[in-house]
């Protein structure tokens, strides 16, 4: 499947086709140069480097990738025997999120050539790139891009390097979760402390990366951090894959620097489809906090977004127009998140199907005023600080938190009348 | 029908490579499926005899993982994706549409085998939307219209 073309240091070598390249393609086009260069460095030299960059991670939370990885024990200072990890998560399955399946199709290599610098930074000795089982294409292109690393002898022998395909559940996305996964468990999420880096796969020293960060490691080493900062207009340091869809002409993946705006991301999908107005945007996909046309011009990025009540997640923008009803938008949320929740804390097992039964009723027409008043407390009490284990509920608390004020004349029009768009 | 030998062998292999027996369990369940469709009582027996596992502990898995399939699908899976950027652009009147094409609603088979219709979220191609992902390499089609359901369907 085609789709528009990218263009930017980090996606510009993506086909338009999604075709990934061959190893003796990639390497005709400088790839894989990156990784000789880094294991020229010790180690912290990298780590060092990516500090400089102001690379945060990809994933949803921003976190700073260099700091992560400082967590991460110096060979000599582990307990016992045994690997330490690098996991590469490729479970997108955020609601708007689609941005690492084009990684993961069309430039394999690129994601094992900064997941194997990773490595080498971070004193991993095995890498597994979890990728969920509805990017089979992805999962294949992954496959034989290692295959080819490893015929080639670029892995190294100290280093293995293997794809997990996953088998459903939008949880195994949480980085405990994915471990248990991987351990052949149920993937409930584990209690922190300890972090992974102290106690992660099997009780080893074990660091979770999304996609997309691994993706921006060969261009940091290969231009350097001055250059990665360069490409940003915020403190934050890079470009980012932006992603819109909903109601937008024409909705697709956009490589562009860090602090772009949403109304310029529009603009380049052609303008808000539908009524043409638009009423609202999540900047960061389903678990973000919707954003209104006063927030058009906000510079993109996680402390900015932060700021403004949301959150930018996965940088993956859905935009609502005027025509839409805000209350089914936060319905299929509701409904999404109930379904995924992995069922062991209370307030989420129990909790998100009750707000999703509520919210359908609004839109169905069955609801009473008073059920606005669980809503409110739902949203209120058992939000980011609802003592789960995992910020599964926190985050699907986020759209109705903020959509019950920024729609709250909606909402009072569908609990005396049902949804009438 | 005993577990046949090339999948004995995949699995013993996977036990190597995924940290012992336990870590294989997944891939072992999706071994199964991907060569027959679906993972039967018979095969999470074997799996269980493989890993040294009890059955329930492989049926803990294999129920709660999604796309672990315990009962028979159709030779076309068809996952539609019911997430909001899909809502928002008319996934509501395909996935209507599909049902009535085929007779059959969210989580069932058609009579002849040959459709299982899923729905799930999200499946990756907001910029498809309405998309759904369909076959054995789960191939991203969209968007989808409900007059047409061309591409989704053959």
């Amino acid at each position: 499947m085609t789709a528009a073309p990218l263009s930017g240091p980090l996606t510009g070598r993506a086909r338009a086709d999604r075709r990934p390249h061959s190893l003796a393609e990639w390497q005709a086009d400088g790839g894989h140069a990156a990784l000789g260069l880094a294991r020229q460095q010790p180690p912290a030299a990298i780590v060092d480097m990516v500090a400089a960059a102001a690379l945060n991670g990809r994933g949803g939370a921003g976190f700073p990738a260099a700091q992560k990885w400082r967590f991460m024990p110096a060979p000599g200072t582990i307990p016992g025997d045994g690997p330490s990890y690098l996991i590469v998560n490729g479970d997108e399955m955020e609601p708007g999120a689609f941005k690492d399946r084009l990684f993961l199709e069309a430039l394999p290599h690129l994601v094992i050539e900064g997941a194997m610098i990773a490595a080498h930074a971070m004193h991993a000795s095995e890498i597994i790139i979890l990728v969920r089982d509805a990017y089979r294409i992805g999962i294949h292109a992954m496959e034989q891009a290692i295959a080819e690393v490893d015929a080639a002898g670029l892995t190294g022998r100290n280093l293995k390097i293997r794809v997990h395909a996953s088998a459903g559940r939008y949880i195994v996305g949480e980085e405990t979760a994915l471990i248990e996964a991987l351990e052949g468990k149920r993937a409930v999420p584990r209690k922190r402390p300890p972090f992974p880096a102290q106690s992660g796969l099997w009780g080893r020293p074990t660091t979770v990366n999304n996609v997309e960060t691994i993706a921006n490691i060969p261009g940091i080493v290969a231009n350097g951090p001055d250059w990665f900062r360069g490409l940003s207009r915020t403190a934050e340091g890079g470009t980012k894959l932006f992603g819109v869809s909903g109601r937008v002409h024409k909705p697709q993946l956009i490589e562009a620097p860090m602090g772009t705006t949403a109304r310029e991301l529009i603009d380049r999908c052609g303008g808000v489809s539908g009524t043409g107005e638009l009423l609202a945007f999540q900047p960061g996909g389903g678990a973000s906090g919707f954003l209104g046309p006063e927030h058009l011009d906000l510079p993109l990025d996680f402390a900015n977004v932060a700021d403004a009540g949301s959150m930018f997640g996965t940088g993956t923008l859905i935009v609502l127009d005027t025509g839409t009803c805000p209350i089914g938008v936060i319905a299929r949320h509701m409904r999404f998140y109930a379904r995924e929740s992995c069922g062991w804390c209370t307030p989420c097992r129990e909790g998100l199907p009750w707000v999703a039964h509520i919210v359908d009723g609004l839109e169905a027409g069955t609801a009473k005023t008073a059920d606005l008043d669980i809503l409110h407390m739902t949203a209120g009490e058992a939000g980011p600080r609802g003592r789960s284990f995992c910020d599964l509920m926190g985050g699907a608390m986020a759209p109705l938190a903020t959509g019950l004020h920024r729609f709250e004349r909606q909402f009072a029009d569908h609990a005396a009348h049902g949804c009438r768009a | 029908m005993s577990l046949p030998e090339p999948l004995t062998v995949m699995i013993t292999h996977a036990i190597a490579s995924h940290g012992g027996p336990r870590g294989a369990i997944l891939e072992a369940l999706r071994m199964v499926q991907h060569a027959e469709g679906w993972v039967s009582d018979e095969r999470v027996a074997d799996i269980a005899a493989l890993t040294g596992m009890t059955t329930a502990e492989i049926d803990n898995l294999a129920t709660f993982y999604s796309h672990i399939f315990r009962k028979p699908v159709g030779r076309h899976l068809v996952m539609f994706c019911d997430g909001a950027s899909c809502w928002m652009n008319g996934g509501d009147k395909v996935a209507e549409a599909v049902k009535a094409r085929l007779g059959i609603g969210f989580g069932e088979t058609t009579a002849d085998g040959r459709f299982t219709l899923l729905n799930t979220c999200c499946v990756g191609g907001c910029d498809h939307a309405p998309a759904a992902v369909t076959g054995r390499n789960r191939r991203l089609v969209g968007p989808l219209r409900a007059d047409t359901l061309d591409g989704l369907l053959t």
